[in-house]
């Protein structure tokens, strides 16, 4: 009999270890894993590797765990816009790992597809480049990366059905179906949980088969960063 | 001399039917408002869209639509949704026609900066290498000097690389240039009251400039 629902946030990252590497779902504070950060605030677990495309703002998203000193490490491609990870970087508290965002993505991607490394142009050149191999193909020259993976992977959909099966909504999606596919333990938090059979085979973003729980988040604020809008002419 | 809304406006100029475009943060953004009306084009948003419509109003604001600068947005009807990975496979993979990016300095060679000032706080560079990596045609939106007066225009990059040889034209708030393959920088245009001399003086690397090289037309 599959089991992967459980009953809320904290159920869900109960077992994760102090020192664990996770990885955490969103692009800015859109699609992240509102419930489980806040689980992980509350539960007080320490020495985290963050693998995630940003690092939040001071008092949303992975922000609220650096400030409380919860995290190790974080390995992202942007993290503007946060003062007190400004603070922890320059202090040395914090060690950071910048790479460029398609390279995340397809680190990321490999790690869920069995792919130990590839070739990508970014970065030839630059400072990214220092220590990695490099291979010319077709006359151009390429660097070796190599696939991310995590202990445990955090990521948010819209919907989800009990076998673990996900549907994301907009630009929430970003890098959540590869991480769902990178992780040792999957812990995917959804708005909407309903039955198998209920969501159309057609349209699941990420198959069950790479996520081992699932709960309804609840609450979820789904803030916003930078609220532009237009007038009605 | 330009501001920003006019190497937007120049910037547009240089959008053709059809093309796919990657716009970044800040100018380049401001680009999308003044492509022609008759002009059909679909912007590529690097966090899973294609298909970047207007800012939404008041009452259509969705946290699950955002573009790269983390700005609300609204979709045009034919939109398409995907994710990170596939985002920046069709940019590796050349399917982007144009990648229009701002830039702290462009040498001769087409080399860009625009990630890292070492010593102050270092934001990471995001999508940049990615995009310059890969871009069939990327045009740099800049201001042609510092603050202070220094030229952005080098021989050499003095800042961390973003990458190398891949910037094909440069719109700044004096003049429009192109990159030559070989190396050097071409005046193509000045900006309404620049004089070729003062786009000599404010380009430090390599240039070839004629001095009938026409003022810009914008409208």
């Amino acid at each position: 009999m599959i089991h992967k629902v459980v009953k809320n946030a904290d159920d869900a990252i109960r077992d994760i270890p102090d020192n664990a590497t996770l990885m955490v779902g969103g692009f800015g504070l859109s699609g992240i894993p509102e419930n489980c950060l806040a689980a992980l605030l509350r539960k007080g677990t320490k020495g985290l590797t963050c693998i995630s495309n940003n690092a939040g703002v001071d008092d949303f998203g992975i922000g609220l765990l650096l400030k409380t000193h919860q995290v190790r490490k974080m390995i992202s491609s942007y993290v503007g816009e946060n003062e007190e990870f400004e603070r922890q970087l320059l202090s040395g508290e914090l060690e950071v790992e910048l790479i460029p965002q398609g390279t995340l993505a397809e680190r990321i991607r490999a790690g869920g597809a069995g792919i130990p490394a590839f070739f990508t142009p970014a970065g030839v050149g630059t400072e990214v480049a220092e220590g990695k191999e490099t291979r010319t193909f077709e006359g151009k020259v390429y660097l070796m990366e190599r696939w991310l993976r995590a202990d445990y992977s955090l990521v948010k959909a819209w919907k989800g059905d009990t076998l673990g099966n996900l549907i994301y909504r907009g630009t929430a999606r970003n890098f959540n179906p590869m991480m769902a596919a990178a992780g040792t333990i999957t812990i995917a938090e959804v708005e909407e949980l309903v039955q198998p059979g209920e969501l159309d085979p057609n349209t699941i973003h990420t198959p069950g088969i790479y996520v081992h729980r699932i709960f309804k988040g609840s609450n979820y604020e789904k803030r916003i960063e930078q609220r532009t809008v237009r007038s009605i002419r | 001399m330009l501001d920003k809304i006019g190497i937007a406006k120049r910037i547009a100029q240089e959008v053709r039917d059809g093309m796919y475009i990657n716009l970044g943060i800040g100018i380049p953004t401001l680009v999308a408002n003044y492509i022609p009306k008759d002009i059909h084009v679909i912007l590529q948003s690097e966090n899973g869209l294609l298909g970047i419509g207007p800012f939404p109003t008041e009452d259509k604001v969705d946290p699950d639509l955002i573009n790269a600068g983390k700005q609300t947005i609204t979709m045009v009807p034919g939109s398409a949704l995907f994710s990170s990975a596939e985002s920046f496979g069709m940019i590796r993979s050349g399917k982007v026609d144009l990648t229009i990016l701002g830039a702290m300095e462009v040498s001769e060679d087409g080399d860009i900066a625009n990630w890292k000032v070492p010593g102050k706080m270092v934001k990471g560079m995001g999508g940049a290498m990615d995009l310059v990596a890969s871009a069939k045609n990327i045009i740099v939106a800049m201001q042609h000097c510092s603050k202070d007066g220094a030229s952005k225009l080098l021989k050499k990059c003095t800042l961390p690389i973003t990458g190398l040889k891949c910037v094909k034209r440069i719109v700044t708030d004096m003049a429009v240039l192109e990159v030559l393959p070989g190396g050097g920088f071409r005046l193509l245009e000045r900006a309404p009251g620049v004089t070729v001399d003062q786009v000599r003086k404010a380009t430090a690397g390599r240039l070839e400039a004629h001095d009938d090289v026409p003022e810009m037309r914008l409208q």
